[in-house]
């Protein structure tokens, strides 16, 4: 069985977003990691390795930069590593277009995605490359048991958590999940760095870069508040309350 | 133009983002047609002003949730511009959607206005993006983003059977969701940080939410450190939330936090260090113990007429 875990690299989430001339300004991000709930989907595909002796594909879409989050996914175990070299905005129907040829070319079983993206926060990777696929996708998951050609998951519904069942070939998006991540450790990190990359660019996955009818896009800071009030002490409980009743109407 | 719109599926009756995508398909002006994905609530949503033709969608698979399996069997129902609510489950299908035509999706946009002109919140709230459309695209508006339309409306009803099967198979219901307010939901959200020293302290958080009728939250520590559910997160890794009240108890304000709940419309923090980035936020700063704060505060909430 070979697995797929789609990874986005993203500002790290402690990261400040500086912003300039309509655009994040990238010079002024110290980290980048790749994307949290991506990791989970890893963490997933490395029980699998485990488990059912699953092979480990890791496979990003980014510029150059985002190989490093490659060989953050070796060091912690992936086998084969695939970036799809990408610079600038691109559509959500070429992005995943592009990311699901690689799937197909690298003759991967299952899928495994986080739900979204820390820096986009979009949500649509993993059913719309479930959906050129035509393969099955099953969301917000947190945990996966798998056997040869099957899988059981569980999944959050707004009715709860359910466990379903479904079949290889499919594409699981992940929530947080249930099993701890993994920290690389330094034979890992060591190797990483030796483990080849497979390169691909979106003429050679024959993808039309298109950015999908969006004719503008621009990044600004959201509006700011104006300062608040600061009240010392407990006593001044009431103070706020009243003012939550009268000044702002929200209780 | 024209617009359809997908609905949030629901027990009974309509989920309460219908009326609003409604209404931002009023906004861009044209003909509104609704899909309602198995379930019920056809007669609800042809009374709302504003829609002109409803469609129910029946058959095997909208026994329970599949996003592949219920985007083709809508696909050739579909005209124009879509929209869905950014639910969980609105987002999953609108992305499957949006693949099946071959279009783009934009997730969780906050502000719709025709041209399309579009904005929606990034890096978890840290930035906005304005975007501007030119094709038919999938868009999910966040919910309590837009103004309900009115109810009033009669449009017609169609029934439409689908012979897509289902490719996934519920085994079990292992939890049930819980019955208090989920705090993406919540239009008063009472969260607690570290600061509470114990997972057992939140009883006090409870006992504030129960009188004001709020749903209780929480920082990515004390999920991590405490073992409190995932659902009850505020943060970059977990919720974005826009009440129109948050109080916040015993959080410093970790960015990734900040980032979850900085667009609440009034954000009320309790916090012993006068110096907690939480008090840049807030609206109302209480620089005091929450052993002290919280219970002059629930005692006032209580008196209050």
């Amino acid at each position: 069985m070979k697995a797929a875990v789609l990874i986005k690299q993203v500002p790290d989430t402690t990261a400040k977003i500086d912003i300039s001339g309509g655009e994040v300004d990238e010079s002024g991000i110290a980290k980048w990691s790749i994307s949290p709930y991506d990791e989970y989907a890893l963490e997933s595909a490395l029980q699998m390795q485990k488990d059912v002796g699953a092979t480990v594909v890791a496979i990003t879409l980014g510029p150059d930069r985002a190989s490093k989050s490659l060989v953050d996914a070796a060091a912690v175990g992936a086998d084969e590593l695939v970036h799809i070299s990408h610079e600038g905005a691109i559509g959500s129907f070429a992005l995943q277009t592009a990311l699901a040829e690689a799937v197909k070319r690298v003759g991967a079983d299952v899928v495994l995605a986080g739900k979204q993206a820390a820096d986009t926060n979009a949500g649509s990777t993993a059913s719309g490359v479930a959906k050129i696929l035509n393969w099955p996708c099953v969301g917000l998951v947190s945990k996966i048991d798998a056997s040869e050609g099957e899988f059981e998951a569980t999944r959050s519904t707004v009715a709860g958590l359910e466990r379903v069942s479904v079949s290889s070939p499919c594409v699981f998006a992940f929530d947080k999940g249930e099993d701890k991540l993994r920290i690389p450790n330094v034979r890992g990190i060591m190797m990483a760095k030796k483990k080849p990359v497979q390169k691909h660019t979106m003429a050679d996955l024959e993808v039309d870069a298109s950015n999908g009818g969006i004719t503008e896009s621009s990044v600004t800071y959201p509006p700011q508040k104006p300062p608040g009030q600061k009240f010392e002490g407990a006593s001044s409980a009431p103070e706020v309350v009243s003012r939550l009743r009268d000044e702002a109407n929200v209780i | 133009m024209t617009v359809t719109i997908i609905a949030e599926q629901q027990q009974e009756g309509t989920h309460p983002t219908l009326a609003q995508m409604v209404s931002a398909a009023k906004g861009l002006g044209g003909t509104c047609k609704v899909i309602i994905p198995g379930g019920s609530g056809e007669q609800e949503a042809s009374n709302i002003s504003g829609v002109d033709k409803v469609m129910k969608m029946t058959g095997e698979c909208f026994s329970s949730f599949d996003s592949q399996s219920w985007s083709s069997s809508m696909k050739n129902s579909i005209e124009g511009t879509v929209l869905l609510a950014a639910t969980p489950a609105g987002r999953e299908l609108g992305a499957s959607i949006a693949a099946e035509l071959g279009i783009s999706v934009i997730q969780d946009v906050t502000s719709i206005s025709p041209g399309i002109k579009l904005e929606r919140p990034v890096y978890s709230g840290k930035a906005i993006e304005n975007l501007t459309t030119s094709e038919n695209c999938v868009i999910t508006i966040r919910p309590n983003s837009i103004e309900a339309a009115e109810m009033g409306g009669s449009a017609e009803i169609t029934s439409q059977d689908s012979t897509e099967s289902i490719r996934l198979a519920v085994l079990e219901a292992i939890a049930k969701a819980s019955e208090k307010i989920d705090v993406s939901e919540a239009d008063i959200i009472i969260s607690g940080g570290r600061g509470l020293g114990d997972a057992s302290n939140f009883e006090k958080l409870e006992e504030v939410a129960s009188t004001l009728g709020a749903a209780v939250g929480a920082s990515r520590a004390v999920v991590d450190e405490w073992g409190l559910p995932h659902s009850m997160q505020v943060g970059q890794t977990g919720k974005t939330v826009t009440p129109a009240l948050y109080i916040a108890v015993g959080i410093s304000g970790a960015i990734q936090h900040l980032a979850g709940m900085r667009s609440s419309r009034y954000i009320v923090a309790i916090n012993k260090d006068p110096d907690a980035p939480i008090f840049a936020v807030a609206d109302y700063g209480i620089v005091a113990s929450w052993e002290d704060a919280l219970p002059a505060m629930h005692d006032a909430i209580k008196a209050l007429p």
